[in-house]
């Protein structure tokens, strides 16, 4: 039994000591140790670490539902957040929509561990830093390199107890030239497949290859859009299209059954596909499993923890976040698939892979869009966003990049973007962008697009 | 640091999620030659706080393997010292029955009178810091923080409308909800919201804009606020926020906006968000000039990115608890008042748009060019408000922005937002904003997709 457990076990032993046995209780604890080495004008100016051990507990009791957490984990912090959970409790209004309790199910696996990750220590870090610097040969470079790893548990009063753990790790850094400046991006299971070289690299020749950059007037313009970009696509339909409560609310886009997005649009959430977060089950308990939320550009469906799935006449879909009633469902780990048989291109200039260079060798007109910058959402039923490019644009004519061409703005509707035929290529490689907040592990191929709504120029 | 907090919120009558949390522990800060480090863990024991030592002084070690520039630190005499927040009415303190009764009436009355969907939350922090530092400093400091809001959604064929109200935070007990009326104000929120649904929808083009108090605060924070953060300035943040637009070598003499702008970094307002009596260096609040009659003259500052850019201040840094590491991040960054009144200034517009209250914000990544939503908007014709507009937006470059702002209200307001983002690992920053209606001539708006 893992720690975790143990400690999730003793705090529902605890609910029934103190609150009798007819309490729910369902607790959480996990222990998180993250380490991030950063770096700007080319040196390591913030180097952190830390280590915490968390209980998260949700009582339902007489009908009424109370949460909390805490980090004091000896017996007298575990007694007292008992304690006052159980107080709250009976002050509070009953809750009609109390959903119940994760009955006991097996999980799919047990997570995505890389021990040599977990035991990285900051010289390792800082020697990837070290890297991405000396290949930036002479630019300065800004950036981070993570090493995380999470191990938690879950155990509720109603005999679900399933423990897991999981390791990411992540590098994302620039390059900087006057007036221009490359990424590149990456996160992983394993600190092995961060390659500092690689990534420092490909970050500078994206920024001298951004020299100069000439002002378009806004406008529609056809578009590939590098994973970097597609990730905050995905971000948002995690955020607002696929979120169960939303979708019970009418606030979201989604229809299930509709074609709603092209033919080539494959959507899934599968927390062993991606990084980021990775324990096996969500934060109620369900065990996680792959998810297809788009399947051939038909929406099939839309994530669920247990109260919105009750609500809508559904069954949870494992993406419950501990604390986000308010917020609801949230699909984490989602795919966009890509086209296994697309082809790939030799890599000559700015482009982040030979499959991003295949999608614009065919482009008579358009922009190749590194990353995405600030994006907002307008209106969620519609799920219009404004944003900004960032890192590097470049205007492609006749499937050759002719030169680098300044940010813009844009306000644009996502779902329209991929909608029906509007999604002329999908590249064959799917990475997972480095997510600066080591939760989310939204993982895509590069995408080309008929159409992208830019509304003006970086400079106004 | 030993923080309590406390979370409400309810949805269409009912209490949708309560929560109760405690988090303590202790970080540690090094400087080892020319490299920090960091170490963090839950447990304020002595023997804990050793052993974080220790792996912030290797961590440090490591950071030295690729050094930047030399840094040092501006000086600071040793400081031993107690500060808290002001506080009438303890926030924990107040029974749940009552906060719950309120927050559920308040959704129920939004529902009566529209709303498809009725929320409305609080939230309460209440956390006791320790600072010590090898040089001398011994400082403790209770906040007790909490505000909350309501809103109201309405449901279209096409598209939804929001509008909310409070929306307020401060360094402050329970009395500032109850100051905020938001029974008072519920039912308001939710007609509009429904009525926003059948509202002319915002034309498009240039025009004079004039936006209410609580946008105007976010307008603050985006434009101004994250612009004079030392670091971005320095760099610090180029990989993530960003940088600014902003050259030091201006600092001084460079117009950031009319005449009539005056920001003030002023972590010493009482009840404001973003008000202490130490940062987190341990520096004593202290007010100065961001912004005087328009010219730009001072920063957001840090003692080391202070002594990187030779200026002889720092005092805005701040962690989001034990386990994030202090950084530059704003505290009250506000406008003084203006020679005006809202009525003066919607009397004197002959053709423009009144906007209120954030919908969405986004701005690039040098603080420059910003695109901000509002939930409301109104014409104004001849001095007179006139319809409704819905899904009113405006976009803009900074300073060409703020130096077109020729009216601005005495009505002033210490807005706090308790969510602002920065730094990796993420943190979350709590600001302050005083602000009052303003007025901007020549702003595009409706920009729509």
């Amino acid at each position: 039994m893992s720690a975790e457990l143990d400690l999730a076990g003793r705090v529902v032993d605890l609910v029934r000591r103190l609150a009798g046995s007819a309490a729910q209780a369902e607790v959480q604890a996990g222990h998180t140790a993250l380490a991030l080495t950063r770096f700007a004008n080319s040196g390591i100016h913030q180097n952190v670490a830390d280590a915490t051990t968390s209980v998260w507990l949700r009582v339902n009791l007489d009908g009424r539902t109370v949460g909390g957490s805490t980090t004091v984990v000896d017996e007298a912090g575990l007694t007292a957040l008992v304690e006052r959970t159980i107080a709250a409790a009976a002050l509070t209004p009953v809750d009609p929509g109390w959903p119940g309790l994760t009955p006991p199910a097996p999980l799919v696996g047990d997570g995505a561990w890389d021990e040599a990750t977990a035991q990285a220590g900051p010289e390792e870090r800082a020697a990837r830093v070290r890297a991405f610097v000396d290949a930036a040969e002479g630019l300065e470079t800004a950036g981070y390199c993570r090493t995380v790893h999470w191990s938690g548990a879950f155990a509720n009063s109603a005999g679900q107890a399933v423990a897991g753990r999981a390791t990411e790790a992540a590098m994302d850094g620039i390059a900087r030239v006057p007036g221009a400046d490359g990424v590149a991006r990456l996160g992983s299971r394993r600190l092995a497949d961060i390659d500092g070289v690689v990534l420092g690299g490909r970050a500078a020749l994206k920024a001298r290859a951004g020299t100069d950059p000439v002002e378009l007037p806004p406008g529609r313009y056809e578009v590939v859009l590098e994973p970097t970009a597609v990730a905050d696509l995905l971000a948002n339909f995690a955020f607002y299209g696929f979120n169960g409560k939303l979708h019970n609310e009418r606030q979201s886009f989604a229809e299930i059954g509709a074609a709603q997005f092209d033919a080539a649009v494959t959507i899934v959430d599968d927390v062993t596909a991606t990084a980021g977060a990775g324990v096996p089950f969500d934060g109620e308990g369900t065990p996680k499993r792959p998810v297809t939320f788009v399947g051939d550009g038909i929406t099939t469906a839309v994530a669920h923890d247990r109260r919105s799935a009750a609500e809508a006449g559904a069954v949870s879909t494992g993406h419950a976040w501990p604390g986000g009633s308010a917020f609801g469902p949230l699909a984490a780990n989602l795919r966009l698939q890509p086209d296994e048989g697309a082809p790939a291109a030799a890599v000559a200039g700015p482009a982040a892979d030979g499959h991003t260079a295949a999608l614009l060798s065919t482009m008579e007109r358009g922009l190749l869009v590194s990353d995405f910058w600030y994006t907002r959402v307008l209106d969620p039923k519609t799920l219009v966003v404004t944003g900004l490019t960032r890192n590097g644009v470049w205007l492609v004519e006749d499937g050759e990049i002719t030169r680098p061409v300044r940010n813009f703005r844009f306000t644009q509707s996502y779902p329209l973007a991929l909608g029906p035929g509007a999604v002329l290529g999908i590249g064959g490689n799917a990475i997972t962008p480095a997510d600066s907040w080591d939760i989310f592990g939204f993982t895509g191929p590069s995408l080309r697009l008929a159409s992208w709504n830019f509304t003006g120029g970086a400079s106004g | 640091m030993h923080r309590r907090s406390e979370s409400m919120s309810a949805r269409n009558g009912e209490i949708e999620e309560l929560n109760q949390d405690e988090d303590a522990g202790v970080g540690v800060r090094a400087l080892v030659g020319s490299g920090w480090g960091f170490y963090a863990l839950p447990d304020m024991s002595d023997a804990a706080a050793r052993a974080a030592g220790t792996r912030a002084a290797k961590i440090a070690a490591a950071s030295a393997t690729v050094p930047g520039p030399a840094t040092g630190l501006v000086p600071l005499p040793p400081a031993s010292g107690s500060w808290s927040s002001p506080c009438e009415v303890d926030p924990l303190g107040v029974p749940l029955t009552e906060k719950a009764d309120l927050m559920v009436g308040l959704t129920t009355t939004m529902r009566e009178h529209g709303a498809d969907i009725a929320e409305s939350h609080y939230r309460i922090w209440d956390t006791a810091k320790w600072f010590v530092s090898s040089e001398g400093h011994r400082i403790d400091q209770r906040f007790r923080e909490c505000g909350g809001g309501i809103a109201a959604t309405s449901i279209g064929e096409g598209e939804s409308q929001r509008r909310s109200y409070g929306n307020q935070y401060g360094t402050r007990g329970w009395e500032l909800v109850t100051e905020l009326d938001l029974p008072g104000n519920a039912a308001r929120v939710a007609i509009e919201s429904r009525e926003l649904l059948n509202a002319a929808p915002c034309p498009a083009g240039e025009t004079t804009l004039i936006l209410g108090s609580e946008q105007m605060a976010l307008q603050i924070h985006e434009s101004v606020g994250h612009a004079i953060e030392l670091d971005r300035i320095l760099g610090w943040e180029a990989a993530y926020a960003g940088t600014s637009w902003l050259d030091l070598n201006q600092l001084g003499s460079m117009r950031y906006g009319s005449a009539l702008m005056n920001i003030a970094i002023d972590p010493t307002i009482p009840g404001a968000l973003g008000s202490f009596g130490y940062d987190d260096e341990g520096t004593p609040a202290a007010s100065r000039y961001a912004v005087h009659e328009g010219l730009w003259v001072g920063v957001l500052a840090g003692r080391d990115s202070a002594s990187v850019a030779g200026l002889d201040y720092a005092g805005s840094v701040r962690a989001d608890g034990w386990a994030r590491l202090p950084m530059v991040r704003m505290t009250n960054v506000g406008l003084e008042p203006g020679p005006h009144t809202l009525e003066e200034i919607i009397a004197s517009t002959d053709d423009g748009i009144f906007m209120d209250t954030n919908r969405s914000w986004s701005i690039d990544d040098r603080r420059l060019n910003f695109q901000f939503g509002c939930e409301i908007g109104w014409e104004i014709k001849n001095g007179r408000i006139g319809r409704m507009l819905r899904n009113p937006t405006y976009t803009g470059i900074g300073p060409t922005f703020w130096q077109s702002m020729d009216m601005l209200s005495s009505e002033v307001t210490a807005w706090g937002i308790p969510n602002c983002g920065k730094g990796q690992p993420g943190q979350t920053g709590h600001t302050g904003h005083p602000a009052a209606p303003a007025r901007f001539t020549g702003v595009r708006v409706g920009v729509t997709g």
